[in-house]
């Protein structure tokens, strides 16, 4: 099975007036396809910075993060711009979407940065849509759809790039349980059909649903577990159908 | 190529859409802009006509015509030295008309103020030019009706005369005054001719207002206080007017008995030196002009980054979610330079449909139009202002941190 993520000896630090924060303090750590991985942790144990550095959004200050076999921890601001459009979809707990735009235009923005031409867009656009069972909404504004309707619009968003993970924060923390169960469906569902998905929250019923669990404390992983007892019961393999 | 033109849509769709969210906003902010460009635009529009109106005013002066005079134009620190010159007679026009071989015409000019009559009807103050057959040839003016006096006319000083258009109107308004007698100063002339409408001389002197008749007749019937003569002379053409205002120095040098160590003690004035003095005031006035209108446009311009800044903060949060998704940083720059840009634009566009109208205005007053450059420049400009303005903007907003912008709320 292949590596998608692989960080070996990561380390964040910040500079607080005089004083050095070790937000990440050698981070090793691999990701196969397929995998469904929660990251857990209480505030302050790094989780953030975690996310930020896997999805691309920060470099590390030192330690080696390769992504699809790419090394990335020391790229340029334009050239992680480009690895977040096309490998990483991000789902948000606020959602994220950009209010002034209809749904068609959210979830087609990441095909626009990524040159894909008009029709194609429209076209992949429309799937992605129709992933998440939002086809009938297609040209409402975000402020017409309810927290669950927009957070399936930020994961068709994600999805539309076919991106080799996908990155959830939070993604039921702006939801009520009922609303939020069906988002974690809907992930359960993706992870099925092949996605690579890495959660980061810090509820436990939430992370239930993953396959493998990661526990930050102080920077430092400090447990990494398949997870006992799933929340949903899978079929016996999870070798997806990618 | 496809990637950048729908880089450009999305950029366009923003900014239209940043625009009318804010329309209040937009709409002041743009209204600097708009004032910045009527002003600048009228100023260009105010110098283009007083360039018209001074090119207009001096043509009748000749492009290729030299005038040998006491005085140059344009005057000089030293009124007493001009003063005591001697005066240029009628004797050295004829001698410099011999002798000068590149001029293609010579004539003598003087002029006085007198009354015109003609029966119950008179005019004061009309300028009595005394002059030769050729002066027409070389003023470059047309006869309406009749002609000009004859050179045998002029030699004999026989009592003819040409009318100026103003001076044949009001005398003969329901007459033609072709062979009528009208009295100059109280001497008798038989009008000849009347010489086409001319206008005015910078603004100042109608040149329509004027009789002319032989100068060697004026001589015995009007006592000039000028005493001397204006000698004009007409190049070949305007690129042998240096090759001729040589050649007349020399002559005239000679005629004066000048020694090589004295300097002239005449002028040769040409039109040049009247456009060299105008431009020079005039390219003062359009300098200063277009400064203190421009300031106004600076200040639209720095009212456009001042809200382009306050756009960049409260987006923040979007230009997070942007880059998260993979927008590059000349993506976002774009974005917010194409937003300055548009705002300056409609500004330029509204400000050019306004001043437009006005512009009409001045040309009651200036022979103007605004020409199709000012609009296009102002177009320029304009777009100038949104892209200068919207930079520094555009630029913080480009390199945000993806994390930081993400978090902000």
């Amino acid at each position: 099975m292949s590596i998608i993520i692989r960080l070996a000896g990561i380390t964040k630090v910040y500079q607080v007036g005089d004083e050095s924060v070790h937000a990440l303090d050698g981070i090793n750590l691999s990701v196969e396809k397929n995998e469904y991985v929660a990251i857990m942790g209480p505030s302050g144990s790094g989780k953030s910075t975690l996310m930020n550095i896997v999805g691309c959004l920060d470099t590390p200050t030192s330690g080696l993060y390769e992504l699809n076999g790419t090394n990335v921890s020391e790229m340029n601001d334009n050239q992680l711009a480009k690895v977040r459009n096309k490998e990483i979809g991000f789902v948000f707990q606020t959602f994220n979407l950009l209010a002034r735009s209809d749904i068609l235009h959210n979830v087609e923005l990441p095909l626009i940065y990524g040159g894909i031409s008009s029709s194609e867009r429209k076209h992949m656009a429309r799937e992605a849509i129709a992933r998440v069972g939002l086809s009938d909404r297609i040209h409402h504004k975000p402020n017409e759809l309810s927290g669950g309707q927009r957070q399936r619009v930020a994961i068709a968003r994600a999805l539309v790039t076919k991106p080799s993970i996908l990155l959830a924060d939070e993604p039921t923390g702006n939801l009520d349980s009922k609303t939020g169960n069906d988002i974690m469906a809907l992930f359960d569902t993706l992870h099925k059909e092949g996605n690579t998905i890495v959660l980061v929250t810090h509820e436990e019923d939430i992370a239930e649903h993953a396959h493998r669990e990661i526990r930050l404390r102080d920077g430092k992983v400090e447990r990494d577990e398949p997870v006992k007892n799933r929340r949903i019961v899978q079929a016996s393999s999870n070798v997806g159908v990618a | 190529m496809n990637y950048a033109f729908d880089e450009f849509k999305e950029g366009m769709l923003i900014a239209f859409q940043a625009i009318r969210a804010n329309k209040m906003r937009s709409v002041l902010t743009t209204l600097g802009i708009v004032i910045g460009i009527v002003s600048v635009t009228l100023m260009g529009t105010a110098i283009e006509g007083l360039n018209r109106a001074f090119n207009k005013s001096i043509a009748a002066i000749g492009a290729d015509v030299l005038y040998i005079q006491k005085w140059p134009w344009g005057g000089g620190d030293d009124w007493w030295k001009f003063r005591n010159r001697r005066d240029i007679r009628m004797q050295q026009e004829k001698t410099l008309e011999r002798l000068a071989e590149t001029a293609s015409a010579v004539s003598p000019t003087i002029g006085a103020s007198r009354t015109v009559k003609y029966g119950q009807k008179y005019i004061e103050g009309v300028t009595v030019v005394g002059t030769g057959y050729n002066f027409l040839e070389i003023s470059g003016a047309n006869i309406s009706f009749g002609r000009f006096f004859t050179r045998t006319e002029g030699d004999g000083g026989r009592p003819v005369c040409a009318l100026g258009s103003e001076v044949a109107a009001n005398l003969f308004p329901n007459e033609n005054p072709i062979g009528k007698t009208v009295k100059v100063g109280g001497y008798a002339y038989d009008v000849v001719g009347v010489v086409e409408k001319q206008g005015s001389l910078l603004g100042l002197e109608s040149l329509d207002n004027r009789v002319y008749l032989p100068i060697t007749r004026f001589f015995q019937e009007f006592s000039s206080r000028w005493g001397g003569i204006s000698i004009n002379v007409k190049a070949r053409s305007v690129d042998q007017l240096e090759d001729t205002k040589e050649e007349v120095r020399g002559i005239m040098r000679k005629i004066r008995g000048l020694s090589p160590r004295q300097e002239d003690d005449f002028a040769i004035n040409q039109q040049e030196m009247l456009v060299q003095t105008f431009n020079q005031i005039g390219g003062v006035i359009a300098a200063v002009g277009l400064f203190i209108t421009g300031l106004s446009l600076f200040v639209g311009g720095i009212g456009i980054m001042n809200i382009m800044f306050v756009s960049v903060t409260e987006r923040t949060k979007e230009i997070g979610i942007r880059k998260a998704i993979g927008a590059p940083r000349r993506t976002i720059l774009m974005q917010f330079l194409l937003e300055a840009s548009v705002l300056c634009l409609l500004g330029g566009i509204i400000g050019i449909l306004i001043a437009f109208p006005l512009s009409l205005i001045i040309d009651q007053v200036l022979p103007t139009a605004m020409p199709v450059s000012t609009v296009l420049i102002a177009i320029v400009i304009s777009l100038l202002v949104g892209l200068v303005s919207g930079f520094l903007p555009a630029y913080r907003a480009s390199r945000l941190d993806p994390v930081d912008a993400l978090r902000y709320e």
